[in-house]
C-alpha cells in the first residue's frame, strides 16, 4: 500500500467523491486556496459552481448547509477551525441536528462539516479546541474523529455517502503525518472501532489525535513489560461501544485518552459506559487522560503542560497495572 | 398586473382558511385542548395567501413560529396541519414537530420555525442548490420584524445578493418582537438594510392582499429569472398575542393598548378583500359567506380528524432521528 499524508487522503477523498457524484458540492472561508491542503486542486478541477469561497459568516453557511442538502445537494461545509462550529452553532444545534425529527422524517440532511482540531501548536484557546464532547451531545449528527490517513480519507468518502450530518473533525496538528492508504474506491463504515494494537494487560481508549501518544506509549510500556491493547474508536457518534467492552474485558483495566477537556469529555462518556457494562471485568479504577478544565494556553511550555502526552499516559496505566487496589 | 377576479376569490378562501383554522385553534388552545403553545396568524393572512399565491408547488418557502398560514397558504393539507399540532401520528410531522414546525416537503414547505430567524439560512441553501441546478425553482423567506435584528438576516442579504440567488425575502412587520414593540428595540428602517445591498425592495400594505400579490408578483419573477433577491416588507399587526397562553404568565402585565388592537380591526384584510369583491361585482356578500361555511366545513373536518386520530407513536422517535441509523 502507499504511503500518503493524513490531509493529502481526505483531499483524495473530497476529489473522488466529487468525481463520483455531481451533486456534491463544497464551500467554506478560503476553501479555493485551500489553507489546510485538503481542498486544494478541488477548483481547478470542478469549477465555482461545485467549490467556492464564502463570506466569513459561520451562522449563515451551517444554515445554507442545511437548505442545500433538503434540496437536493451534499454539502460539504468546511468551517477551517473547530472554534468556528461555535460561531455557527444556532444552525448546527438547533436546525441540523433537529430538523429531521421535527418534520417526522420526512427530510435527509445529506452533508458534512469538515473542522480542524486541537492544539500543540500555539494557535492559543480560539483556534484549538476539540469539541466533539459539544456535538457527541446534540443527539442528530455524526462525529467521526479519524486518527491516521487510510481512516481519514474512508470515513469522509462514507460521510459523503451518507444521508445524515456528519462532523468530520480533521487533527490539525496531524495533517503531516502520513500512513497506508489502500489503493481505489473504498470507505470506512461508521460505529467500527479499529484495534490499532492488540495486547493484554491493559486498554487504551485513544481518540483521534491521541492514538500517536497512545501508541507511542504503548511502546514504552512494552519494553517495561506491560501489554497495552489501543482501541481507535474512529467514531464518536456512532460509538462501538462492543469492541470497546470487549477489550476491557480481556484486559480488565482502561485508559481513555481525549484531546478534550475533562468535564463531560468522549472520555467520561466512555467511563460510564465500561462502568455499566463492565463493571465485574475491571481490576481497577477507570483512568481518563484528558485536558484540564481550562482553555488552551499560547506559550509552548504551557500547552505542554494540559495536553496529554506519552509520559502522562505511561505514568498513569505503570501505576494503575502495579496498583493492587480494586476498583 | 393586478390578480383576476377569479384568483381574488382563490384569495379570499385561502385567506379564510388561514383565519377559521387559527380561530379554531385559538378557541381549542383556550380550552386547554391542545399539548403545546400555539402562535397564531390572525390578521396576517393577506401576506402568506399574496406571496404563495405567486409560487409553484415545487418553489420553497421557509417560515417562522407563526407559521399555519404559509403552511395552508403553500397549500399545506388542514388535516394533516391540525393533527400535528393535535401531537397525532396522522399529523404532517406525525407529531414530533408541533405547531412551531409544521412542514411538507413534497409541498415546497420546509418547514415553520422555532428560532427567530431560523429560515433565513436555510432559505439562502435551497435558493443556492435552485441556482446551481438551473431548475428556475424560487425561496421565499418569510420573517418577521423581531427576526430582522438577527445578525443572520444581514448575512444572508449578502451572499444572496453577492452570488445572485433566486431568494425572496418576506418581512410580515407585525409590530411586536414577541412582547416588546418593535420600535423600541429596532434602529431605523427594515427596508433600508435591503436597500443598503441594492436589493430591489418594496413596501406594502400587509393587510391588503392585492397589494400583496402585485408586490410578490413582481418579486418573484425577478429573482425567477435569475436577478438575484428581492424584498418585501409588508405592514400589518398581530391581533392576537405573542402566543395563546400569554395572559396566564403576563399577570395583567401589558405591552400594548387593547384600543390599537381595535383600530387594527377596522383594517383586517379579510374584511377589505370582502367588500373589494362585492363592489367590484364579483361575488355577492351573500355568496362570500356560503363559502366561509363551506370552509368552516373544512376546518370542522380537520378538528374531527384530528381528535379521531390515534396518539403520535413515542417509537418514532427513535426511528426518525437519522435516516437508516440508530441515534
Amino acid at each position: 500500500m502507499p504511503r500518503k499524508r493524513y490531509i493529502q487522503a481526505i483531499n483524495e477523498a473530497l476529489f473522488e467523491e466529487m468525481e463520483r457524484d455531481p451533486k456534491v458540492i463544497v464551500f467554506g472561508e478560503d476553501v479555493e486556496l485551500a489553507i489546510f491542503g485538503d481542498t486544494r486542486g478541488l477548483l481547478e478541477r470542478f469549477g465555482h459552481d461545485r467549490i467556492r469561497n464564502t463570506p466569513i459568516c459561520e451562522a449563515t453557511l451551517a444554515g445554507m448547509a442545511v437548505g442545500a442538502a433538503v434540496t437536493g445537494y451534499h454539502v460539504v461545509l468546511h468551517m477551517m477551525f473547530s472554534n468556528f462550529i461555535y460561531t455557527g452553532f444556532d444552525a448546527i444545534a438547533n436546525q441540523m441536528a433537529k430538523l429531521r425529527l421535527m418534520t417526522g422524517g420526512q427530510i435527509e440532511l445529506p452533508l458534512t462539516v469538515i473542522a480542524g482540531y486541537g492544539g500543540g501548536r500555539s494557535t492559543a484557546a480560539q483556534h484549538s479546541d476539540t469539541p466533539h464532547p459539544l456535538l457527541m451531545n446534540l443527539g442528530g449528527v455524526n462525529v467521526l474523529v479519524p486518527a491516521t490517513p487510510a481512516d481519514a480519507k474512508g470515513l469522509l468518502k462514507q460521510a459523503i455517502r451518507t444521508k445524515n450530518p456528519s462532523f468530520f473533525l480533521e487533527a490539525s496538528g496531524r495533517g503531516g503525518d502520513s500512513g497506508e492508504v489502500p489503493d481505489g474506491d473504498y470507505t470506512v463504515p461508521f460505529g467500527r472501532a479499529a484495534i490499532a494494537r492488540a495486547g493484554a494487560d491493559i486498554t487504551m481508549v485513544a481518540i483521534g489525535s491521541m492514538l500517536k501518544p497512545a501508541l507511542s506509549a504503548a511502546e514504552k510500556l512494552n519494553l517495561a513489560g506491560i501489554d497495552a491493547e489501543v482501541v481507535d474508536p474512529r467514531t464518536l457518534v456512532p460509538l462501538d461501544e462492543q469492541t470497546i467492552v470487549g477489550s476491557i474485558e480481556k484486559t480488565g483495566r482502561a485508559i481513555l485518552v481525549d484531546e478534550a477537556r475533562d468535564r463531560c469529555s468522549a472520555a467520561s462518556h466512555i467511563a460510564a459506559i465500561i462502568a455499566d457494562k463492565a463493571f465485574s471485568s475491571l481490576k481497577a479504577p477507570i483512568k481518563r487522560v484528558t485536558v484540564p478544565n481550562v482553555s488552551m494556553p499560547y506559550a509552548p511550555n504551557a500547552e505542554s503542560r494540559v495536553l496529554p502526552s506519552e509520559d502522562r499516559i505511561v505514568q498513569i496505566a505503570t501505576d494503575l497495572v502495579r496498583s493492587k487496589q480494586l476498583a | 398586473m393586478n390578480p383576476t377576479n377569479e384568483q381574488l376569490v382563490s384569495l379570499f378562501e385561502r385567506m379564510t382558511l388561514i383565519r377559521l383554522m387559527e380561530e379554531r385553534l385559538r378557541a381549542d388552545a383556550g380550552a386547554g385542548r391542545l399539548p403545546g403553545a400555539v402562535h397564531l396568524y390572525i390578521g396576517q393572512e393577506a401576506v402568506a395567501a399574496g406571496v404563495c399565491a405567486n409560487l409553484d408547488e415545487t418553489d420553497w418557502i421557509t417560515s417562522t413560529h407563526r407559521g399555519h398560514g404559509h403552511f395552508l397558504a403553500k397549500g399545506g393539507d388542514p388535516k394533516a396541519m391540525m393533527a400535528e399540532i393535535w401531537g397525532k401520528r396522522t399529523g404532517i410531522c406525525k407529531g414530533m414537530g408541533g405547531s412551531m414546525h409544521v412542514a411538507d416537503l413534497s409541498k415546497g414547505i420546509l418547514g415553520a420555525n422555532g428560532i427567530v430567524g431560523g429560515g433565513f439560512a436555510i432559505a439562502t441553501g435551497a435558493a443556492l442548490s435552485a441556482k446551481l441546478s438551473g431548475n428556475r425553482r424560487v425561496a421565499v423567506a418569510f420573517f418577521g420584524d423581531g427576526a430582522a435584528n438577527q445578525g443572520v438576516f444581514m448575512e444572508c442579504l449578502n451572499v444572496s445578493t453577492l452570488w445572485q440567488l433566486p431568494l425572496v425575502f418576506v418581512c410580515e412587520y407585525n409590530h411586536f418582537c414577541e412582547f416588546t414593540p418593535t420600535v423600541t428595540v429596532t434602529a431605523g428602517e427594515i427596508a433600508d438594510r435591503a436597500r443598503a445591498f441594492k436589493i430591489p425592495c418594496e413596501v406594502v400594505d400587509g393587510n391588503d392582499v392585492v397589494a400583496v400579490w402585485k408586490a410578490a408578483a413582481q418579486a418573484i419573477e425577478w429573482a425567477r429569472s435569475g436577478k438575484g433577491p428581492a424584498f418585501i416588507e409588508a405592514q400589518t399587526y398581530r391581533i392576537q398575542g405573542h402566543l395563546e397562553s400569554e395572559d396566564l404568565f403576563l399577570a395583567g402585565g401589558k405591552y400594548r393598548e387593547k384600543q390599537e388592537i381595535e383600530e387594527w380591526r377596522k383594517a383586517d384584510p379579510i374584511s377589505r378583500l370582502a367588500k373589494l369583491l362585492v363592489s367590484m361585482g364579483v361575488r355577492t356578500a351573500v355568496q362570500l359567506d356560503d363559502i366561509s361555511t363551506k370552509i368552516a366545513g373544512i376546518v370542522e373536518d380537520a378538528v374531527r380528524f384530528a381528535e379521531a386520530s390515534e396518539p403520535a407513536d413515542p417509537e418514532l422517535t427513535f426511528e426518525v432521528m437519522f435516516a437508516g441509523q440508530k441515534p
